[in-house]
């Protein structure tokens, strides 16, 4: 029974590899049997829809953060994007009375020039992005608030309820186009050569450069393309709250980022997907949703939301380094 | 002369996976004196001052050093026993002064408060010795190269040395600044300090050691009184060797020219002018420094051009970028592969098509089927030992690892290929691999430029060899002029 012993360790190993890969799926799935249980409330149809609709527009801009990311950057400025570009469509709407048919597209051209700003910042000053998008974040949010002026800003017409309040076959419009975003955003990571390059300058930036990429140019493209996508949710973002507010989409990048870092998306780069991402979001879902139900304050809910995300990357990080660890072991005897 | 022994190592040996770094090493050094280590890269030079300096643990051997056998070094028992070395990375905090990092790590203090007056003034003091003037308050990163270096050495002076080991320590130096680094190794010499002296340059070797010991493969091949000995026989012991590695023939005849460089000029070079036909392996020589990276760097687009024109097939490249130089069918195989060559958390198939992954894509979509096929042509065709074109490279040995790295150059068509240093890392087996790949390559028509600190391996490879010394074209040897000694001496720029 020599092959017992081999056999188990293989096994474990196996099984090992596999909480891994699938670690953040298995805290989802541990936490909704787990609020199951606590809650008749929770895993309704429902409130599952309501839990949905709550994270899909934290879920979108979070698609846009995680290219950004994976290709080795980070972007803090969204939610502030989304302050400015918030005001300035509702301004358009309720006091210019532009028609939706312009206005949107106005709206999400403009989230792109913000996005193409923090890109230009981050190649021509060399700065990292983390600092370049913490500058404009400040930049933008006070940006919205001088358009504001602190304005309550209301009078929107009714047509423009659909995008945050409508419904496509029973299910909340933010959500279906969160998951069309979601497919197309796999797509292109996993099918597209741009996605390739994406993965590329987060794996190995001057390879990447040596092998003929136009860095810049990549690196401008993902924060045009981040800052588009927290336009979309700018508008879906308005259409659910109806009224210009300058606290609407404050502080929606930590739950983008959190929903990253918890989806095996790391601040380093070249690794990344959707279906982490998405498991992280919903991950923040049921938590806020269940806390809600249990009515935790506030804060305790940020307590408890902070600490899953550092056990989770914790988790990873330690995971990471026995990996590396093993490589070095195993990598000489190859020779 | 003082003949007392300071240091003596017996039956050193290191092991490596796959490698005998060290194999029963033993050498004396004398009080006093400057003793040079001699020997090519891989010779084990490098390793045996590790020992010594207890950054490497040991398989077998004692280090006896002051009436004490020790069996195992450590950086802090060396320290103690008034051991030093300079590595040729300083080790220099470069946001703290001078003075500063002379005393970093010794308590030099006031009750709490760092004593800044006194530190300074023993800077002072120390540099005093050596007739130099640096400011003890300057931060480090504000002083040259050479000014470094003698920080390097105060620090160890200050440290009450017995035993200063220098490695390389002549690469980043101007001739003039090597002139007073040797006037202050003379006079640690007149301490009785001992100075190991390590480098390839055979002049320098001769202007300052007493004596001089040759290694080469790990083992110790001979120690000789510098003024007993000369350049011929310091070279017939260094690479002594018989031709073990057989270079593979060639039956290519070279006929159009394939590239041809005008008076390039940037990254440090100036001036250079060559051209390689198709079928011809050209090598380039110099010594650390001599801007043979540089001119790679410079051909392949990655660092603009300040000067001059790149021709390939009779036609002028504008080289404002790799992609240029992708488009122009220039390959590079970089000396930092990991760095630059690989993404070492990609599989074999990811790493292998990225170059071209453009071009395999309809409206962008990758053709992934194409993708595999191409994929598996070379690593079938470059004999690459993955288990599946799927495996992370990070998992690949060294060789493999190059084989990826060429089968990027070779997936995009490139027919005008620089090595840089394509064997450095490698173990044997993979290196015969590796000419064999070149060979083929050459005798297919491709154009190719080997750069390589491997004398034999240039030697054996190259058609030509262009020698480059300080960022300039210090010759141009044909394939009958080949001799170890003229091309050393066209790279140190004797002539």
């Amino acid at each position: 029974m020599n092959n017992q012993p081999a056999f188990l360790s293989s096994l474990r190993g196996k099984i090992g590899l596999m909480m891994r890969k699938y670690a953040p799926q298995m805290i989802l799935l541990v936490l909704l049997i787990l609020f199951s249980f606590l809650s008749p409330k929770f895993m309704t149809l429902f409130n599952m829809t309501i839990l949905v609709r709550q994270v899909s527009f934290a879920a979108i801009s979070a698609v846009g953060v995680m290219f950004v990311m994976i290709s080795g950057g980070i972007d803090l400025s969204i939610g502030s994007q989304i302050v400015f570009t918030n005001i300035v469509l509702s301004i358009m709407l309720a006091y210019a009375h532009v028609p939706l048919i312009l206005a949107i597209p106005i709206t999400l051209l403009m989230g792109t020039v913000l996005g193409v700003i923090n890109g230009f910042l981050s190649i021509k000053l060399k700065i990292h992005p983390l600092i370049i998008t913490l500058g404009t974040a400040s930049i933008y949010k006070g940006l919205g608030y001088i358009v504001a002026q602190a304005r309550n800003i209301m009078g929107f017409p009714d047509s423009f309820r659909v995008f945050g309040q409508g419904y496509l076959w029973k299910i909340p419009v933010p959500v279906v186009i969160m998951i069309v975003i979601a497919l197309i955003a796999s797509f292109i990571l996993n099918r597209t050569y741009f996605g390739r390059h994406v993965f590329a300058l987060g794996g190995n930036e001057e390879a990447a450069r040596l092998a003929g990429v136009n860095v810049n140019r990549m690196k401008v493209t993902l924060f045009a393309l981040c800052g588009f996508i927290s336009a979309i949710t700018s508008v879906l973002l308005l259409s659910r709250v109806f009224a210009g507010q300058v606290s609407t989409g404050q502080g929606i990048e930590f739950d983008c980022l959190t929903a990253a870092l918890l989806g095996g998306i790391s601040f380093k780069g070249g690794e990344g997907s959707v279906f982490g991402l998405m498991t992280g979001i919903l991950i923040i879902g049921v938590l806020n949703n269940a806390m809600q139900l249990a009515s935790f304050p506030d804060f305790s809910q940020n307590v408890v939301k902070g600490a899953v995300l550092l056990i989770a990357v914790g988790f990873d990080q330690y995971q990471k380094t026995r990996k590396a660890k093993e490589t070095i072991a195993r990598v000489p005897v190859q020779g | 002369m003082d003949t007392k022994v300071v240091l003596s190592l017996k039956d050193i040996t290191k092991r490596y996976p796959g490698v005998l770094a060290l194999d029963h090493v033993s050498l004396d050094f004398l009080e006093g004196e400057v003793h040079a280590l001699l020997g090519e890269n891989g010779a084990g030079k490098s390793t045996l001052i590790k020992a010594v300096a207890g950054a490497i643990d040991l398989d077998g051997g004692i280090v006896h050093i002051g009436n004490h056998d020790y069996n195992q070094m450590t950086p802090h028992l060396s320290r103690s026993l008034g051991i030093e070395v300079i590595y040729q990375e300083f080790n220099l905090v470069p946001t703290l002064s001078a003075a500063e990092n002379i005393f970093l790590g010794d308590r030099i203090a006031k009750s709490f408060l760092v004593d800044f007056k006194t530190m300074k003034s023993r800077t002072k003091e120390i540099f005093g010795l050596f007739r130099v003037d640096i400011d003890p308050g300057a931060l480090v990163r504000d002083l040259s190269p050479a000014q470094q270096q003698i920080v390097e050495i105060a620090k160890a002076v200050s440290k009450n040395v017995r035993i200063l080991i220098m490695d390389e320590p002549s690469a980043p130096l101007s001739v003039s600044e090597v002139d007073r680094m040797f006037e202050i190794i003379r006079q640690l010499k007149q301490k009785d300090v001992t100075v190991i002296y390590i480098s390839h340059r055979l002049e320098e070797v001769f202007r300052i050691s007493d004596r001089v010991t040759v290694m080469r493969d790990g083992r110790y091949v001979a120690t000789k009184l510098t003024k007993d000995t000369s350049r011929k026989e310091l070279i017939s012991l260094m690479v002594g060797r018989e031709l073990t590695e057989v270079y593979p023939n060639r039956a290519s005849t070279p006929t159009e020219t394939a590239i041809e460089i005008k008076h390039l000029s940037g990254n440090g070079d100036r001036d250079i002018s060559f051209s390689v036909k198709k079928g011809e392996i050209v090598g380039l020589s110099g010594l650390v420094g001599s801007g043979r990276t540089e001119l790679a760097m410079l051909l392949c687009g990655a660092v603009p051009l300040e000067g001059g024109e790149i021709w390939v097939d009779g036609k002028p490249v504008k080289m404002r970028s790799p992609a240029d130089a992708k488009k122009a069918k220039i390959g590079l195989l970089p000396e930092d592969r990991k760095g630059h060559g690989l993404f070492l958390e990609m599989g074999v198939k990811w790493n292998i098509c990225f170059p071209i992954i453009r071009g395999l894509s309809k409206n962008g979509v990758v053709d992934r089927k194409k993708e595999t096929q191409i994929a598996q042509k070379y690593k079938e065709q470059l004999d690459i030992r993955t288990p599946s074109l799927e495996q992370r490279v990070i998992n690949l040995s060294g060789g493999n690892q190059q084989k990826v790295v060429l089968a990027k150059s070779l997936a995009a068509e490139s027919n005008i290929l620089i090595f840089d240093e394509p064997t450095r890392g490698i173990d044997v087996g993979a290196k015969q691999e590796i000419y064999k790949l070149m060979c083929e390559l050459a005798n297919n028509g491709s154009a190719i430029i080997m750069i390589s600190s491997d004398m034999e391996e240039l030697l054996g490879m190259s058609d030509r060899i262009i020698v480059l010394s300080e960022g300039e074209m210090a010759g141009e040897v044909k394939r009958e002029q080949f001799s170890q000694d003229y091309i050393l001496d066209l790279a140190s720029g004797t002539f």
